[in-house]
C-alpha cells in the first residue's frame, strides 16, 4: 500500500491557526486552549513516531479487522447501469468506520497520560466505539447523547452501558447530537486536566478536524489501492460518502483527493449545512451551519440520528468552496428506499447514514451510466432495523 | 504527513490603544479604593430592563447583559434554561438592542454572548448596533485572543471594548498576552468549568488573580461560581472586582423582580464596601 501523499494540494494540513481556507480555527473558551495546543503537539509527535504508528496499525489490523474489503455489487450494478463498489467499513469491529478514529485517539490519550474519555454521540456508533476503546485500554468513559437519540437508538445505549461506559442524556436544546456536543464540551472544560475529549467527527476546534481526518485516511488509502488493483491501475470515476459532520467522507476523500476521481458528499435534506451555504461559528469551528436569521443554530431533521447535525466539518466547507468536492442532499424517503434496495439486491443491510450516499447514486444513476462508483458503506444497519420495522409497520416491501 | 512543529501565530492586532472609557472609569473607581461589582443577567428574561436599572441603583459598577444564544457551551444549567426561555419568548439580538436604546442605566453595559450572533449579522453591523444600544464592552467566551480578528477591529471602530477571559491553567506567556490585549477589564475565570453556583471556590481563582495582578495594572475581575456576599469578598481579596451571574439569573427565573434584585445586589455591594 502506498503512503499517503504528504503534499496533497487539496487535503493537506490546515494552516497554523487550524484553517482550511476560511473555515476551521479554534473558537473555544480560553480554559480549553491549553488542551487543544497540547493535543496538537501530542498528535504531531505521535503521528511522526513509527512506534505509535505501528501500535495503531496493529490494533486496526488485529482488533478492528482492517483492511476492510471492497465489495463489487453484481446485481445492483446491473440494475443501475453502473459499476458500484462498496468500501465495507460496516465490517469493522463495532460495525462502523468510527473505530479507526477512536483507536487512534485512545492511544493518544494513553500517551498524554490521561485516563478518562469523554465522547458525544448521535446514532451511538461513535459512543459504542469510544466505550469499546475505553474497555480495551481500561479508561473511564462518559458518553453524552441527546435524549431524543437515546430513544431512537436504545440498543446502542445499552451496548455502551454493557461496555462499561456511563451514558449521560443531553436534555437541553434540541436534545440531539449538537446538544450532546455542548454537554461534552461542558464536561471537558471542567475536567480537561485528566480527560481527553474523544470527538467523533472531523469537526470542533483545531486539531480535531485534521486529526480525525488523518485517523480515517486509512480507509481512503485502502479503497484507492483496492480500486486500482481491481481496475487495472485506474481510479474510480466517483467516490461518494454520506456527510453529517463528515468523518467517513473525509477519510474516503483523503484517499482520492489527488486523483481525478470526482468526490461527492451526500447530506440529509433536513440537515444540509453545505447545501444551505450559510457560514457560521459553533462547536469551536467556522464552517457552514444551519441557522435562523439571527444566527441561532437550528435543529437538523433527519431519519438518521448520525446525520442530525446542523453543521459540517470545516474541511468539507473548504472542499466545497474550492470546488474539489460536490455536496448534494437526499430526503428520508429516498434513504429508506436505498436501505431496502441494498438489502434485497446485495444482502447487505446498511446503516441509514450510508444509505444516504446510495440514495444519491440511485437517483443519479442515469447520469452516472457506465461509470465506476466507490461508495463508503460506513456502517451496518443492525442499529436501524427496529426503526425501519416501525416505519414500514413490519411489512418490508 | 508533515512533522513540523506547530507554529503559534499571533493574530495581527491594532497597536495597543489607550484605555477606553470603560477601562478608564474602572481604573478610577478602583484607584479610589472601591471594589468593582458587575452583575450579569440574561437579556429578554422577565422585566430585565427594569432589573438592569435596579441593579445599577444598588451599586453595580457595570452590568453584563447576556444576549441569548441557542448553544451556550460555556454556561451551566441555570443560564442555559434562561437562554432557552428567552429565545422561546422571541428574544433576538435586535430585540435586546431595541429594549436598551434610550435606557440610561448610568453605568456601562457589557454584552456577553457567543460569536456566531455577531458573525452572522456581520462584525461591523453588530458592533455598530451594540454601540447604538449603549453598550461599552463585549465578552465572547468562545473567542480566544487568536480568533479576535475581524471582530476586534470592528469593535474598536465602534468604540466597543473587547474583554478577554483567562483561566486557571492559562500558561504564563498566554496570560501576559491576554492581559496586554484585553480591553475594559480582564475576566478571570475562577475555576475549571462552566458558569454556575459553587458551594466553595477553592484556591485556583485566587492564584489566577494574583498572577494577573503581577502582570497588569488593568482592572482584574473574577467571575464563575460567585453567588454570596462572602464569595464576592473572597474573590476580591486579590482581584479588583467580582462578576456575579448565575445567582442573579436564578432569582429572575424564580420570579424575582427589580426589588428583589436590588436587595441582592445591595447585599453584595455592602459586603464589598465593608471588606
Amino acid at each position: 500500500m502506498s503512503d499517503p501523499d504528504p503534499t496533497s494540494s487539496f487535503m493537506g494540513e490546515p494552516d497554523a491557526a487550524g484553517r482550511f481556507g476560511s473555515f476551521g480555527g479554534r473558537f473555544i473558551p480560553e480554559t480549553l486552549m491549553p488542551a487543544c495546543i497540547e493535543l496538537d503537539a501530542a498528535f504531531r509527535d505521535a503521528w511522526a513516531d513509527p512506534e505509535f504508528r505501528a501500535e495503531l496499525d496493529g490494533l486496526l489490523h488485529d482488533y478492528a479487522g482492517r483492511p476492510s474489503p471492497l465489495t463489487e455489487c453484481g446485481r445492483l450494478s446491473e440494475q443501475l447501469g453502473l459499476r458500484l463498489l462498496l468500501k465495507r467499513e460496516d465490517l469493522n469491529h463495532t460495525g462502523s468506520h468510527k473505530i479507526n478514529n477512536v483507536l487512534g485517539q485512545a492511544l493518544l490519550t494513553k500517551r498524554m497520560g490521561k485516563e478518562r474519555l469523554i465522547a458525544e454521540t448521535g446514532a451511538g456508533q461513535h459512543g459504542v466505539a469510544t466505550a469499546t476503546a475505553a474497555a480495551l485500554m481500561g479508561f473511564e468513559c462518559v458518553v453524552y447523547m441527546g435524549e431524543v437519540d437515546m430513544e431512537r437508538q436504545a440498543l446502542n445505549v445499552f451496548r455502551m452501558k454493557l461496555l462499561g461506559a456511563e451514558v449521560r442524556p443531553a436534555s437541553s436544546g434540541s436534545r440531539t447530537l449538537k446538544d450532546a456536543v455542548n454537554e461534552a464540551m461542558r464536561d471537558w472544560v471542567a475536567t480537561v486536566e485528566s480527560s481527553h475529549y474523544c470527538l467523533g467527527s472531523v469537526m470542533g476546534p483545531h486539531p480535531y478536524p485534521w486529526m480525525v481526518r488523518e485517523l480515517h485516511r486509512v480507509l481512503g488509502d485502502e479503497a484507492r489501492e483496492q480500486c486500482r488493483a481491481l481496475l487495472g491501475g485506474a481510479d474510480p470515476d466517483v467516490a461518494v460518502a454520506c456527510v453529517g459532520g463528515g468523518s467517513n467522507a473525509a477519510g474516503l476523500f483523503a484517499g482520492f483527493a489527488d486523483t481525478d476521481t470526482r468526490l461527492v458528499g451526500v447530506e440529509p435534506s433536513g440537515g444540509a449545512a453545505i447545501g444551505g451555504g450559510v457560514p457560521g461559528v459553533v462547536h469551536g469551528m467556522a464552517s457552514y451551519l444551519k441557522q435562523d436569521e439571527w444566527g441561532q443554530v437550528e435543529e437538523a431533521q433527519s431519519i438518521s440520528a448520525g446525520l442530525d447535525y446542523p453543521g459540517v466539518g470545516p474541511e468539507h466547507a473548504h472542499l466545497s468552496e474550492i470546488g474539489r468536492a460536490e455536496y448534494f442532499a437526499v430526503d428520508d424517503d429516498e434513504v429508506v428506499n436505498a436501505f431496502q434496495v441494498l438489502t434485497r439486491t446485495e444482502g447487505i443491510i446498511p446503516a441509514l447514514e450510508p444509505a444516504h450516499a446510495l440514495a444519491w447514486v440511485i437517483r443519479e444513476a442515469p447520469s452516472l451510466a457506465g461509470q465506476t462508483v466507490v461508495l463508503n458503506l460506513s456502517g451496518r444497519g443492525d442499529k436501524d432495523v427496529a426503526q425501519i420495522m416501525d416505519l414500514l409497520k413490519g411489512e418490508a416491501k | 504527513m508533515s512533522t513540523t512543529e506547530p507554529v503559534t501565530t499571533a493574530t495581527p492586532l491594532p497597536p495597543a490603544p489607550t484605555p477606553g472609557p470603560m477601562e478608564a472609569r474602572f481604573r478610577t473607581i478602583r484607584d479610589g479604593g472601591r471594589k468593582l461589582l458587575v452583575p450579569y443577567l440574561t437579556g429578554g428574561l422577565g422585566p430585565w430592563t427594569e432589573i438592569v436599572r435596579a441593579m445599577a441603583d444598588a451599586g453595580a459598577d457595570a452590568i453584563e447583559v447576556g444576549i441569548p444564544f441557542s448553544d451556550p457551551a460555556m454556561d451551566g444549567p441555570v443560564i442555559q434554561e434562561a437562554s432557552e426561555l428567552a429565545l422561546r419568548q422571541g428574544t433576538t439580538p435586535g430585540s435586546v438592542f431595541a429594549a436598551l436604546r434610550g435606557l440610561d442605566a448610568g453605568v456601562p453595559l457589557v454584552a456577553m454572548t457567543y460569536y456566531n450572533l455577531a458573525f452572522h449579522m456581520g462584525d461591523e453591523r453588530f458592533a455598530g448596533e451594540m454601540a447604538e444600544a449603549g453598550f461599552s464592552g463585549m465578552v465572547l467566551p468562545d473567542v480566544p485572543m487568536e480568533e479576535q480578528e475581524p471582530w476586534r477591529s470592528a469593535a474598536e471602530a465602534a468604540g466597543i471594548e473587547t474583554v478577554l477571559l483567562a483561566g486557571p491553567i492559562t500558561p504564563d506567556d498566554r496570560l501576559a498576552r491576554i492581559c496586554e490585549q484585553s480591553r475594559g477589564y480582564i475576566y478571570g475565570v475562577n475555576l475549571m468549568g462552566i458558569t454556575g453556583v459553587r458551594a466553595s471556590l477553592g484556591e485556583q481563582g485566587a492564584v489566577l488573580a494574583r498572577r494577573m495582578k503581577a502582570l497588569t495594572d488593568k482592572p482584574v475581575l473574577m467571575g464563575f461560581g460567585v453567588a454570596t456576599p462572602e464569595q464576592a469578598v473572597e474573590v476580591t481579596q486579590e482581584a479588583d472586582g467580582a462578576i456575579v451571574g448565575t445567582a442573579i439569573v436564578k432569582r429572575i427565573l424564580d420570579g424575582g423582580g427589580p426589588d428583589e434584585l436590588h436587595a441582592y445586589v445591595s447585599s453584595l455591594r455592602q459586603a464589598l464596601d465593608a471588606s
